[in-house]
């Protein structure tokens, strides 16, 4: 592997959207991951474009979530979790000591495969992150309020109950109240970890055009096991696989090249419904 | 006999022997209850509830005892809830549950729980008492009963912050809230009914202690003037009434119809608390 972060993983040609030039906003090299002594992920390199939505692909228990954890830093949290490589996010190294981890993860907003709404009004679910970071003034945080749920589809649903519990919503409508959550806070970056897997056709036919609408403004990086998801939205696409037990990245390029040519059999196998 | 047959027999009278135990069981409580009335309810009256007791308690009322009662358990709580809930949130969100710091305070309040409260008091008398030179004074029962308490606030609350689901951690972290944020909107409000429940348990505990004010908070059974004067709690004073004094067990009586109407209430409290955070949970 090339030890120049600055390296794209994909030679230029092949990462660069057909207009402009890409920008890698998150670097990873040589990530493996540990929980205990078991290893999840081993020497997994990728660049996430800026503006760009990335899909992860790839069987159950391959590592896609760990991968995502490893980006925000929530393996932190996780005890027993190690971590080996670098992940810059904009040339940063996000393990550095003066790296302010608060602040890294309101640059990237993460959407967890369950809704994780706290037990509080659905007002105050927007409100409480957004006066954690400094936004305190009722009437901005009651303007953002309003526009992240337009942004999700939420706002004509629940406009005349934002103080009842998020918990009274249905999972549909608290997955999309997380994502409001999120994009609140103006993350660059967003991780979401199949997040339409716990919603309807419907709802998850919302949560997808959403996630469209937010291509371009915000860095997006999505596990999805719905492959026709994956190909309809993604500009990038990356394929894990087991093998020995831990998580590899098989193949990652352009969203077109992985489900029509791509370069493995492994991944033309999976895309083509064949195996995993 | 067919199996089946052998099988609803079987079922019958185990069955039967359960209904019994049952029995046996809300009778005995009952027999308590009734005799209690019985004993008490003739001697209970609002002047006895008003009125300080003359003539070693045989006549008069119970009003110094409950001021006493009542200031005894304050301290008590408020020496020990401060203590108890920071070392919950020290245990259940601060160290790592396997930590050998965490195994060390959770052996220590394992032993404590087990210790009896005759220990706490000859404990409480010796350090409080002589050692800090506070003598036979509520302060210095109200202490002990601290000491007493610690390990069950401690152990309930940090049950309870332990039942918080770690999404909520998770999804703070995620967001990028601090842990103090975290714990202080989002945990202790989710916490909130197990630490009340665990805080009425610890009354309940304070109001039926004996032993360990026996040799702390002392006997005198005037009307207190501050922290510094001894004060009689309701249950020695039972104790005393019923022990050395010829002719005061209508009095004791009376008192105990007080004392286990007061944890009588208490007890529910608690159940209706536990039992709203249960519905809560089944709810989300
Ligand atoms: N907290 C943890 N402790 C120990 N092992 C874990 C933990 N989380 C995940 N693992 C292990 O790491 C491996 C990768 O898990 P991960 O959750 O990243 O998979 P995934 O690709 O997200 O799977 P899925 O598609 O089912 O969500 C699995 O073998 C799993 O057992
Ligand atoms: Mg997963």
């Amino acid at each position: 592997m090339n030890d120049d972060p600055n390296a794209f993983t994909l030679g230029p040609l092949e990462a660069g959207p057909p207009c402009c030039e890409p920008q890698p906003v998150i670097q990873v090299r040589n990530l493996s991951l540990r929980y205990n002594t078991q290893a999840a992920l081993d020497n997994v390199s990728l660049d996430i474009f800026k503006g760009c939505i990335t899909a992860l692909i790839g069987p159950s228990g391959c590592g896609k979530t760990s991968f995502l954890s490893a980006i925000n830093r929530m393996t932190d949290l996780i005890p027993g979790c190690s971590i080996d490589g670098r992940i810059l996010v904009d040339s940063q190294n996000i393990h550095h000591p003066q790296c302010d981890v608060q602040a890294l993860r309101r640059r990237i907003g993460m959407v967890f495969q369950k809704p994780t709404p706290f037990p509080l009004s659905i007002r105050r679910n927007i409100a409480l992150p957004l006066n954690e970071h400094g936004i305190t003034q009722k009437t901005e945080v009651a303007a953002i309020t309003e526009t992240v749920l337009r942004d999700v589809g939420l706002w004509n649903e629940v406009c005349d109950r934002l103080d009842v519990s998020a918990l009274s919503l249905s999972g549909g409508q608290q997955q999309r109240l997380c994502i409001a959550r999120a994009l609140a806070l103006n993350p660059e970056i967003l991780l979401m970890d199949e997040p339409c897997s716990a919603l309807d056709p419907m709802a998850s036919g919302i949560v997808e055009d959403l996630i469209c609408s937010l291509q371009g403004r915000y860095t997006i990086v999505i596990v999805t096991h719905n492959l026709a998801q994956a190909r309809r939205i993604a500009n990038y696409a990356a394929f894990f696989w087991v093998r020995g037990h831990a998580g590899h990245l098989v193949e990652f390029g352009r969203c077109r090249h992985i489900f029509e040519s791509p370069r493995d059999e492994l991944t033309a196998a999976y895309v083509n419904g064949a195996r995993g | 006999m067919s199996l089946r047959v052998k099988q609803k027999l079987r079922d019958g009278v185990i069955q039967g022997l359960i209904y019994l135990t049952v029995l046996l069981v809300s009778l005995i409580f009952f027999w308590l209850l009734f005799d209690l009335v019985h004993g008490g309810a003739a001697h209970l009256s609002w002047e006895f509830l008003t009125e300080s007791p003359t003539d070693a308690g045989r006549a008069g009322g119970i009003a110094s005892i409950l001021v006493s009662t009542v200031l005894i358990l304050l301290v008590a709580m408020v020496a020990s809830v401060p203590l108890a809930w920071s070392t919950a949130v020290l245990l259940a969100e601060l160290v790592p549950a396997e930590s050998t710091f965490g195994r060390i305070v959770r052996f220590s309040l394992y032993v404590l729980a087990g210790v009896p409260s005759i220990v706490f008091g000859l404990f409480g008398h010796a350090f409080f008492s002589i050692y800090l030179e506070l003598g036979f004074s509520i302060l210095s029962g109200g202490l002990t009963l601290a000491c007493m308490l610690l390990p069950i606030l401690t152990s309930t609350a940090e049950a309870g912050l332990r039942a918080v689901p770690d999404t909520y951690r998770l999804s703070a972290a995620a967001l990028g809230l601090s842990r103090t944020a975290a714990l202080t909107h989002l945990i202790l409000p989710a916490a909130a009914p197990t630490l009340a429940a665990g805080l009425l348990i610890g009354i309940g505990r304070a109001l039926a202690e004996t032993a360990a004010l026996l040799f702390t908070s002392g006997y005198v059974d005037r009307m207190p003037g501050s922290l510094l004067d001894s004060g009689r709690a309701l249950a020695l004073h039972i104790f005393d009434l019923s022990m050395n004094v010829p002719g005061g067990d209508s009095p004791a009586y009376a008192s105990s119809l007080v004392l286990v109407s007061l944890l009588l209430c208490i007890n529910i409290l608690s159940m209706k608390l536990a039992y709203g955070l249960q519905r809560k949970k089944i709810m989300t």
